[in-house]
């Protein structure tokens, strides 16, 4: 089911791109994104802080802060807004580490791009770039970001790993 | 953020994952882990400890007890994980923004 909504494509080392068709006028989707992401961001996996996050919050404007908001008042940063150019696209930095740690050096870019098709139909294009600001562990990290869904090359991996350890 | 490296590490040893079947057909205590198995309680316990480090095992007090059971969320995790970040994360804002849409029809 989700191959066929969420499509991949190029092939720059450095981004990940992901487009989605959202049956939903463009406002409404740039609102859905931006204003209301805590009732749909996977706060359960993608968060950082210690605290069970509750939201997940934009501050609508240049400079404006990007992070979650815990259960116990805590907030953490995940980065900050770019660009904002309602309702058509929007540039966040990213920068939490690949041991999920803020660092706000880090700035990956994460550009959204909201483009009406019909009243009814956006479609979105989401661009992850600056990957190779993770150095080494860049491969890595894209591997999360774009598909870590491959599961037959997983298990197999995961079946050899298996394997080596349980040999005496 | 859950690791999954760290749970598929978890799971890439033969008593570990014995457990962990184990579990998942029912909640268990240490001791009857311990039963059937040619390894001691104190190795049980153990492998209990790196489970549960790794989210794949949650435990409750019972009394003086105490009882393992499969987390769910772990496993929740691990395969969001798999699928990969954005694919979720999109996937996930798609449904969102086409209930707000089919709710402003309605209303």
């Amino acid at each position: 089911m989700m191959a066929d909504q969420i499509m991949s494509s190029g092939f720059d080392p450095n981004s990940v791109r992901k487009t989605v068709n959202v049956e939903a006028p463009q406002n409404v989707a740039w609102q859905v994104f931006t204003e209301q992401m805590g009732t749909w961001w996977p706060l359960a996996m993608y968060k950082i802080g210690k605290a069970n996050a509750v939201d997940a919050i934009i501050e609508p404007r240049i400079g404006g802060r990007w992070y979650e908001r815990g259960e116990d008042g805590s907030t953490c940063d995940w980065g900050s807004v770019l660009a904002w150019e309602p309702h058509s696209r929007l540039v966040l930095s990213w920068d939490i580490t690949a041991d999920w740690q803020y660092d706000p050096a880090l700035q990956t870019e994460i550009e959204v791009r909201f483009i009406a098709e019909g009243a009814s139909r956006t479609r979105v294009e989401l661009e992850h770039r600056r990957l190779d600001r993770y150095g080494e562990r860049g491969d890595e990290m894209r591997t999360i970001f774009d598909k870590t869904g491959d599961w037959g090359r997983l298990l197999a991996a995961f079946a050899q790993r298996a394997a080596a350890l349980a040999r005496p | 953020m859950v690791n999954a490296e760290r749970a598929l590490d978890a799971l890439g040893d033969r008593t570990r994952r014995r457990i962990f079947v184990r579990l998942r057909n029912r909640p268990c205590y240490a001791g009857e882990l311990a039963q059937g198995m040619r390894v001691t309680r104190s190795a049980v316990s153990q492998h209990l400890q790196v489970l549960r480090a790794a989210g794949l095992v949650a435990v409750r007090a019972e009394g003086t007890r105490r009882l393992y059971q499969v987390d769910t969320r772990g496993i929740e995790n691990l395969r969001r994980w798999l699928d990969g970040f954005w694919s979720e994360t999109l996937s996930a804002f798609k449904e969102a923004a086409e209930r707000a849409a089919s709710k402003a029809r309605k209303s």
